[in-house]
């Protein structure tokens, strides 16, 4: 995955991480302050395959994060990793879906232009004859009292 | 012995008459005897399901991970162009209508329209309003709804977008949308049992059904655009979809 360029970004006013994946590999991010609110009455849907691999996007996906669907399809989910996010978060993602079990959380999203935005994320596994064939993540409006609990509670889980 | 076919109890009481005329119709072209048997409700539904007696139906999305997964039921056809999309409405005289102002508490009128109710409740989320935070009161259609937010006797009510859409202006001047839903993937689907033994005719016949005079007018008494084909790999990701947003 390409390291994000600083003519993609919305604003001149950003920081810069290195953050690298559970695959081993790494990637150079953009990160501003600014933020993009999530549109009343949407949802954010998208699969992926058994590697994390986006195999689908709806067009609020597309909307919220800044990619066009052609650069989003055939690239790993953490595409939309934001540093703030600590990576104990994604353990317990992965951790809860390997038990079949469906996986809730509050997630701050990088958008292509180096923004973000909040969303509560649903993910599940997709099991067809008993076996994990892919996943489905539904993200919607987060509560903003939750999301101020997270901005919180994430700094201390690195 | 005829199949039976049943209508998700969710339809538009005025087109009863299409889904008669619509069986007549299918009847003739597959050359199979089907009767219809109407429900009242999603219970009833539900009930009829479990009984093993229908062969056919037109079920809501919330209906078909039972009808797919645990009735072998297959996925036959979908309308084109009809989502099931989620309204949620207000008394006109309600000065704050943003959904973050609303607390917990709230009485809820609704039906008992799965999909409608389990969208209504995650448009509440972003106001921290969970099932339990909230007394339903049951309704037995969209316009009971209505006049139970007009009457105050709710404080918001759940509804299918087009329902509210085909309200009369003098209901509509009484309440206000506090947010419409925009999910685009949710829709209703034309399913066959694992009885049902000319499954092939029955998607070719509704797949076509726009091509002959007869079947656009049916449609057009339903509704509809026309019917498109919808494949297990469809219906196991709408089921998907839905279990994500269960609660």
């Amino acid at each position: 995955m390409q390291d994000m360029k600083p003519e993609d970004l919305s604003s001149d006013d950003y920081q810069e991480f290195q953050l690298k994946y559970f695959d081993g590999s790494e990637r150079r991010v953009l990160c501003s302050d600014v933020e993009t609110e999530f549109p009343d009455g949407c949802l954010i849907v998208s699969r992926t395959d058994l590697e994390g691999i986006i195999t689908h996007v709806n067009k609020s996906f597309v909307l919220m994060s800044g990619f066009t669907e052609d650069e989003l399809i055939g690239q790993p989910h953490y595409i939309l990793r934001h540093p703030d996010i600590p990576p104990a978060a994604f353990a317990d993602l992965w951790n809860t879906l390997s038990k079949h079990e469906k996986w809730h959380g509050y997630v701050k999203n990088l958008r292509k232009d180096g923004g973000y935005y909040w969303v509560y994320a649903t993910v599940i596994p997709n099991i067809r004859n008993g076996e994990i064939i892919s996943y489905t993540s539904v993200r919607r409006k987060p509560s903003a009292k939750k999301v101020a609990e997270c901005i919180k509670l994430y700094p201390t889980l690195f | 012995m005829p199949y039976t076919m049943t209508i998700s109890p969710d339809f538009k009481p005025e087109l009863i008459a299409g889904w008669y005329i619509f069986n007549t119709w299918l009847q003739k072209k597959i050359d199979t005897n089907i009767h219809i048997n109407m429900v009242n409700d999603f219970n009833e539904l539900s009930k009829t399901i479990d009984s093993g007696s229908i062969d056919l139906i037109y079920a809501n999305p919330c209906d078909i991970a039972k009808l797919v997964r645990e009735k072998s039921f297959t996925p036959i056809a979908k309308p084109v162009g009809c989502q099931d999309e989620t309204i949620i409405i207000t008394n006109s005289k309600t000065s704050d209508i943003h959904i973050e102002s609303l607390k917990s508490g709230l009485k809820v009128a609704q039906t008992d329209v799965p999909d409608v109710n389990t969208i209504g409740m995650i448009m509440l989320e972003p106001a921290d309003i969970s099932p339990d935070d909230i007394e339903v009161i049951p309704c037995s259609n969209y316009i009971t709804v209505a006049k139970k937010v007009i009457n105050g006797e709710a404080d918001i009510g759940f509804l299918l977008a087009d329902a509210y859409g085909e309200f009369t202006k003098l209901v509509k001047n009484q309440v206000q949308p506090i947010i419409t839903s925009k999910i685009h993937v949710l829709h209703h689907a034309l399913l066959a049992g694992p009885n049902f033994s000319n499954i092939q005719a029955l998607q070719e016949a509704v797949l076509s059904m726009q091509n002959d005079t007869s079947g656009t007018g049916i449609l057009k008494s339903l509704e509809l655009e026309k019917w498109e084909r919808m494949d297990l790999d469809e219906a196991e990701f709408l089921i998907d979809l839905i279990d994500t947003l269960s609660p």
